[in-house]
């Protein structure tokens, strides 16, 4: 199936926008569920695959996408889901639907701070829990210590 | 005055073992919290992030040209992989048509590096379970495959060999004679791995049947490369979605048949790598054998400043599924690149398929996954 069947299949659900411009499909976090469910148990569809979830800063550190990229080994075919969040507001988790998002997730709190309701254990995976910020925000500033050691800032003393 | 414990309220049996950072068997930085009841797991935490080096924060920092390096570094078994899958998923964004010459040494150098990825696999695999020679004879002939890519680009481990666009040097003819005598030493190799640890009974007895993962929560788990295919998935990018010229080739992708247990155990998972190593050996001869002539430098871009947009790209890499996300704003540094890193979800299917089992077979199915810990933190 190509983009338009997979949008059509879905398309009796509120809150979905084809992109045609950058191939994707937009979900409102509302209705990310239920297309979650519908891509995973619909048999024409079948998107067994939840390969990546990224998440992306919109430019000003307020406003973050999240995309997720599915596949579907039995039908052969891939798409794209484009979630916007507003920094604060929450994401519908999908690791009760595809266990890949349970660590998925996890790395996206963890560098972009994207809150993830109903995830299992969201907390961070890659750098110590006591971390503050989320450093792939393009906001993110170097703090000055960390557990009292002092971060190099002066780029002479690396270059 | 009553001493007696209640034991509702504490449990006396469970014990907490902390397996890691530093530790022979967890191939890496790799810490495992492991719950268990005598010597049977219960349940088992992989902490991770030991080796973290930024790498999605230092691509927002760097022009498309010089992340070669650094993906190089996050799969330090299988960089010419990385490499690649890198530099696909930049060609991808570019839309641009490589020499057939290019995408012909490509696949001979990833499907090299394939074998030397799966050689360690299987060396320290054995390591695991208690064989130590097979190790050292893996070891040694992996000594070979790294030569002849010192030959072909001066290093041994991480080549920053496959450039977007091409590669940095052309193939000579003396490499290729070299690879054709490599892999008719290689393919009597294979037959003597078999004889010295696949058929034998102490190897099969801690193998077969331990650790099985039923397909579907492979699937769930996102689980791909040899480790899916050892449950028995025939999910293999270079045939499902051919990338590169892999649909000119004729190879097959082996998948887990429980030969000596059920399907899905640990000696399935190595029995795929071992027979992935005779079907590289196929592709590697095919392309040497049709080789044609071309520039390597001259699909090269000067500068590298994709149009706005973002690509999701996909590679079979020894490991598994490797994804790029790049989002890119128009400049000559990506705005945003995300690796989906195979190991990674091959690691969190651990606590699932090894519960229940003793604590030297999480050792067991730790090693048949294949981990990569500088993959996985990134």
């Amino acid at each position: 199936m190509d983009l338009k069947e997979i949008f059509d299949a879905i398309s009796p659900l509120d809150g979905i926008e084809l992109n045609l411009e950058s191939d994707v499909i937009l979900v409102s976090s509302a209705s990310l569920m239920a297309v979650a469910e519908k891509f995973k148990n619909d048999a024409d569809l079948d998107f067994d695959f939840l390969m990546c979830i990224t998440a992306l800063d919109d430019g000003d550190s307020k406003n973050f996408t999240v995309a997720y990229n599915f596949y579907s080994n039995t039908n052969k075919h891939s798409v794209e889901v484009r979630v916007s969040v507003v920094d604060g507001k929450d994401v519908p988790s999908l690791s009760g639907v595809w266990k890949t998002a349970d660590w998925h997730e996890r790395e996206a709190y963890d560098m972009m701070g994207v809150i993830f309701s109903g995830h299992p254990e969201l907390k961070r995976i890659l750098l110590p829990e006591d971390w503050e910020g989320y450093p792939l925000r393009k906001n993110y500033k170097v703090a000055d210590y960390y557990h009292g050691v002092p971060i190099p800032k002066d780029k002479s003393y690396w270059e | 005055m009553d001493t007696t414990l209640d034991k509702s309220i504490v449990n006396i049996d469970e014990m907490v073992l902390n397996m890691g950072p530093q530790h022979p068997s967890t191939h890496g930085v790799l810490r495992l919290k492991i719950h268990t009841d005598g010597e049977v797991v219960s349940k088992i935490e992989p902490v991770i992030g030991y080796l973290h080096r930024c790498f999605e924060k230092h691509c927002e920092n760097l022009s498309y040209e010089q992340i070669v390096p650094y993906t190089d570094r996050c799969d330090y078994l299988a960089s010419m992989h990385m490499d690649h899958a890198y530099s696909i998923a930049v060609e991808k964004l570019l839309d641009i048509q490589l020499p057939e010459r290019v995408e012909y040494i490509r696949v001979i150098v990833a499907e090299l590096q394939r074998i030397a990825s799966h050689l360690v696999a299987i060396g320290t695999f054995g390591l695991d379970v208690g064989a130590i020679t097979p190790f050292t004879w893996t070891i040694r002939d992996r000594e070979r495959v790294l030569d002849l890519f010192e030959a072909l680009c001066g290093a041994r481990l991480l080549y920053n060999y496959i450039w977007p666009g091409g590669v940095s040097h052309d193939l000579s003819p003396k490499f290729i004679q070299r690879t054709h005598e490599f892999l008719d030493y290689f393919e009597t190799q294979i037959f003597e791995y078999n004889e010295l640890l696949t058929g034998n009974k102490i190897f099969i007895e801690r193998t077969a049947d331990v650790g099985v993962m039923p397909a579907d929560v492979a699937v769930n788990f996102g689980v791909t490369g040899p480790s899916l295919r050892g449950s028995g998935v025939n999910y293999d990018l270079r045939k499902t979605e051919p990338y590169s010229i892999y649909n000119k080739f004729d190879f097959n992708v082996p998948v887990g048949e429980g030969t000596m247990g059920t399907v899905g155990d640990s000696w399935d998972r190595y029995w795929v790598r071992m027979v992935e190593m005779e079907e590289s050996i196929k592709i590697i001869r095919q392309a040497m054998g049709s080789l044609p002539d071309g520039d390597v430098h001259s699909a090269m871009p000067k500068k590298i400043r994709p149009a706005k947009g973002s690509v999701y790209s996909r590679y079979e890499s020894a490991r598994g599924d490797v994804g790029i996300y790049i989002q890119s704003n128009g400049k000559n540094v990506p705005l945003r690149l995300k690796m989906r890193s195979p190991a990674f979800c091959n690691l969190s299917v651990l606590a699932e398929i090894s519960e229940g089992w003793m604590i030297s077979d999480v050792i067991t199915v730790l090693g048949s996954l294949d981990i990569v810990l500088g993959e996985i933190d990134r």
